[in-house]
């Protein structure tokens, strides 16, 4: 028998609607769970009254018939949703004991579709890192495990990852700004989609890189990532760059026929020294695609080298402009002082206390590539080149291409402090097929294909036009059916 | 383009975070290795590219210019590390 946390939202949205459990009792086995799996640190803050309250309201309304989609599932939020009166961190000393007067959007919207919050999950701090090692909680674990180490579930949305593959909950909320929703879902074989830049509002999400940041569902399957993403999407006021479009049914786009689309193959994704194992995985889901009735065409994107040079300007630049916010005046960490000092030993102690190393790295890095005299050959540069990259894109979408295959990460997780010793790039690096969408503002989904020699899931990333995660939603779903991913860790926690 | 200490010392001050000095070499090294790695970007042909600002080809919304809340002077200073009087209270600033 399948216990209730373990089902999809659609399985329980259905269960619900014919009456067969109840929030409260979806609740219940989440929060037993939740308790359960304290060994992958993947919630941080636990909400459970706050869950068990939204419950019986989530079942009143079920029982009123006023019902949406969402109502009564029980998911974990990413601690960089400013949640109301709950701890809203993001991982960072520097906002311990922060509790947000207000609710971000994303949120709301999804609280007032009816579901239900159990806590808030671990992740790299401030979003930063692709391991969940940057974290003030600790690291986030791998529910996966094929031998004594414990492994990275990937980062930055690690702790979102590893609760939605233990089933710790039916689904998480995650933020992408490199590749931070679809990494770890490729590292944990689940599914996650960052949507076009602008389709989900900001507003509430703690600030890393504004012009790359969107957040997104991380879910058990595509049909559930559709139905959460059209919870989170839409035009909000409130976030200047939020798209004034409608959302669509994603859902009602799950057709699965993709016959005469055309998918395209990156040959510079191609990297030397790449797995042949991901080599071989790539080759697989594009023998599914075709399989299904797509026209597979060569396709080039010149400029993808550049992209994870570029990013690495322009993210710690943005980064160093919106941090600048943790001051010790507004709200979090003030230092304690020495007798004399003043309001810049106050900036500068509070800063070093709070912010950890990778944080402090980045934004010295911001500021640096900001600086007078630098500008122009560093910032601006590198904006240029996200031009051409965003370019590389265009065309390929205008020569009818209709979504793009790539790996979503150059390997499988690795273990938690092995990269500890290497330089930042090597890390930087699990970034170099999921960056490019964040430049270009694309939507991106990593869905879970087929695992490794030792047993741990891989997957592939398709890349769709701007506004289409309805097509894009579909194609995935072919894949996903095609690859028949069934694999669950064995749990060990 | 390799970052001498003084420079790593200058970054840390713009930045205003705190960096021992004897913390300084380790953190000049590690900001190279970052620059030499935005190097690359040297060999892209940017000739008569307009840098990007934004993803989508849009102008930025803007709100009418009127007061939208108010009165909320408690929720702002909550969670302040030191309010006193209706203020956020810093070291004193002005001699």
């Amino acid at each position: 028998m399948t216990h209730l946390n373990e089902l999809t939202i659609a399985a329980a949205r259905d269960a619900l609607r014919a009456g067969k459990t109840t929030a409260v009792d979806l609740t219940m086995a989440c929060l037993t769970a939740m308790d359960a799996g304290d060994g992958l640190n993947a919630f941080v803050h636990k909400t459970p009254d706050i869950a068990l309250d939204m419950a019986r309201a989530a079942d009143a309304r079920i029982k009123a018939g006023d019902a949406p989609d969402m109502c009564g599932i029980p998911l974990g939020i990413k601690d960089l949703f400013c949640t109301k009166g709950v701890a809203s961190q993001a991982a960072s000393n520097i906002l311990a004991g922060f509790k947000p007067e207000y609710e971000s959007t994303v949120t709301s919207q999804l609280f007032n579709a009816g579901a239900v919050m159990l806590g808030k999950l671990n992740m790299d701090e401030f979003a930063m890192g692709s391991s969940n090692e940057t974290s003030c909680y600790g690291n986030a674990i791998n529910p996966w495990k094929v031998d004594g180490r414990d492994l990275t579930p990937g980062g930055s949305s690690g702790g979102s990852a590893s609760a939605v593959a233990a089933d710790l909950c039916l689904a998480a909320t995650g933020t992408d700004t490199g590749g931070s929703i679809r990494q770890p879902a490729a590292f944990t074989g689940i599914v996650g989609i960052k949507p076009t830049y602008g389709r989900v509002s900001r507003w509430g999400v703690v600030a890393f890189a504004s012009s790359l940041d969107q957040a997104g569902p991380m879910t058990k399957t595509v049909r559930d990532a559709a139905i959460m993403l059209g919870a989170m999407s839409g035009f909000d006021p409130k976030d200047s760059t939020s798209a004034e479009l409608a959302v669509p049914d994603f859902e009602a786009a799950l057709t699965g026929d993709i016959r005469g689309q055309k998918i395209g193959i990156p040959r510079e994704y191609r990297m030397d020294g790449m797995p042949a194992e991901i080599e071989a995985l790539w080759a697989d889901g594009t023998a599914m695609l075709k399989g299904a009735g797509a026209e597979i065409v060569d396709i080039s994107l010149p400029h993808t080298k550049y992209a994870l040079p570029a990013y690495y300007v322009i993210a710690p630049a943005e980064a160093s402009s919106n941090l600048a916010r943790y001051d010790g005046v507004r709200y979090g960490h003030r230092a304690t002082l020495a007798a004399g000092d003043g309001i810049t030993e106050m900036y500068e102690k509070t800063r070093a206390e709070g912010f950890g190393p990778e944080v402090q790295r980045r934004v010295m890095i911001g500021t640096y590539v900001l600086s007078a005299g630098f500008y122009d050959a560093y910032y601006n540069r590198a904006r240029k080149v996200r031009a051409l990259i965003k370019r590389d894109f265009d065309h390929v979408f205008a020569a009818g291409v209709d979504a793009i295959l790539t790996p979503a990460t150059p390997s499988a997780a690795f273990g938690l402090g092995e990269m500890a010793d290497v330089d930042p790039i090597k890390m930087y690096l699990n970034d170099v097929f999921t960056v490019t969408v964040n430049l270009a503002g694309l939507p991106g989904i990593a869905v879970p294909v087929g695992v490794d020699a030792q047993g741990l899931p891989l997957g592939l990333q398709l890349i769709g036009k701007p506004w289409d995660e309805a097509g894009l939603l579909n194609h995935a779903y072919v894949l996903e059916q095609a690859a028949g991913f069934v694999a669950k860790p064995q749990k060990w926690w | 383009m390799s970052i001498d200490i003084d420079t790593a010392r200058k970054v840390a001050k713009l930045a205003r975070i705190r960096v021992e000095e004897a913390d300084l070499p380790a953190l000049a090294g590690e900001l190279s290795g970052i620059l030499g790695f935005m190097e690359q970007l040297n060999e892209v042909d940017v000739e008569g590219i307009e840098p990007m600002t934004s993803v989508t080809p849009m102008r930025l919304r803007r709100r009418a210019d009127v007061v939208t809340d108010g009165n909320i002077q408690t929720q702002i200073l909550k969670n302040a590390p030191d309010a006193r009087e209706g203020f956020f209270a810093v070291p004193k600033v002005v001699e």
